[in-house]
């Protein structure tokens, strides 16, 4: 049986897919039994969404029209 | 750092034909690059130098180096992966000037690459949890950033990630990127790549956590 502290270390792997088939059965298995470390599991993928939250695209005008300005200059010495 | 990951995918015909377009001189193929790239350049960009400014004439310096270059592409690698390998030598060479510890520098060790991510003292001698995670009460990252402060708790916390998690964090799970891509612009392996996503991880739910706690 998986500890928990050993649950703790396998999260990633878990949740990136990489986990053997063996170690994701203890790994479920371990999850069924255990309500804090489901609360951790649950803690990890709401970290990892709010993370992915934080990204921001937008490019201030200027600075896009400094690039493309840079571009033109660079075609004209193309 | 050990061996390089495997190398890197060729590029797309969407690449080539991407490519050819900014090479004739179209406006609108360079606004397409720079839409889909620039922010999360600046993002990368800020992990290996120490201010926002500073990143953001990173990008623009490999800006003007990915047109110098681009006649010289050869689609040997996919286009994104050339472009952000000159964005972080750029940006290395720039932090190794201002002192700075960059990731996967030969300079500096980072203090946080072996033993568990997670606080041991969690635990009991049996690795059952003594200190469990205390609930959150919410349940969506919605609901997490809806409060400023939690937002900002975890932007910070990002921040001061040892910078080799940062940069993987960063293009993880900011930017999305696969683990695939993080290793071929990183050069690292695939091993490596997820130690640090997990030790970044870890420490930004433990950041999250002592938030809600108020500690």
């Amino acid at each position: 049986m998986l500890s928990c502290q050993e649950l703790t270390e396998l999260v990633t792997d878990y949740l990136e897919g990489t986990l053997k088939l063996g170690d994701r059965m203890r790994f479920r298995m371990h999850l069924a039994l255990c309500p804090p470390c489901r609360e951790y599991l649950r803690q990890m993928e709401l970290t990892v969404g709010s993370v992915g939250e934080l990204r921001e695209s937008h490019i201030p005008d200027d600075v896009k029209g400094e690039l493309m300005s840079a571009f033109r200059d660079w075609k004209q010495q193309g | 750092m050990s061996a390089t990951a495997a190398s890197a995918v060729i590029a797309s015909p969407q690449d080539l034909a991407l490519v050819e377009r900014v090479l004739a001189g179209e406006d609108a193929a360079f606004a397409e690059l720079i839409a889909a790239h620039h922010a999360s350049m600046e993002r990368l960009a800020r992990v290996y130098v120490h201010s926002g400014d500073v990143a953001s004439e990173v990008v623009q310096e490999t800006w003007m180096a990915v047109l110098d270059g681009l006649q010289r592409f050869e689609g040997r690698s996919a286009l994104k992966t050339w472009i952000y390998r000159i964005l972080t030598n750029k940006a290395k060479t720039r932090g190794v000037r201002e002192g700075r510890i960059v990731p996967f520098s030969s300079l500096g060790r980072e203090d946080d690459d072996r033993g568990p991510a997670a606080d041991p003292d969690r635990f009991t001698s049996k690795g059952r949890w003594s200190d469990p995670p205390s609930p959150w009460g919410h349940d969506s990252p919605e609901a997490v950033l809806r409060r400023k402060e939690s937002m900002r708790a975890l932007q910070q916390a990002v921040e001061t990630l040892p910078p080799s998690q940062r940069a993987v964090v960063t293009m993880r799970d900011i930017d999305g990127w696969s683990a695939e891509d993080v290793c071929n612009v990183l050069e690292i392996t695939e091993t490596n790549q997820r130690v640090l996503l997990h030790r970044g991880r870890t420490r930004l739910r433990r950041a999250l956590e002592s938030h809600y706690r108020g500690e």
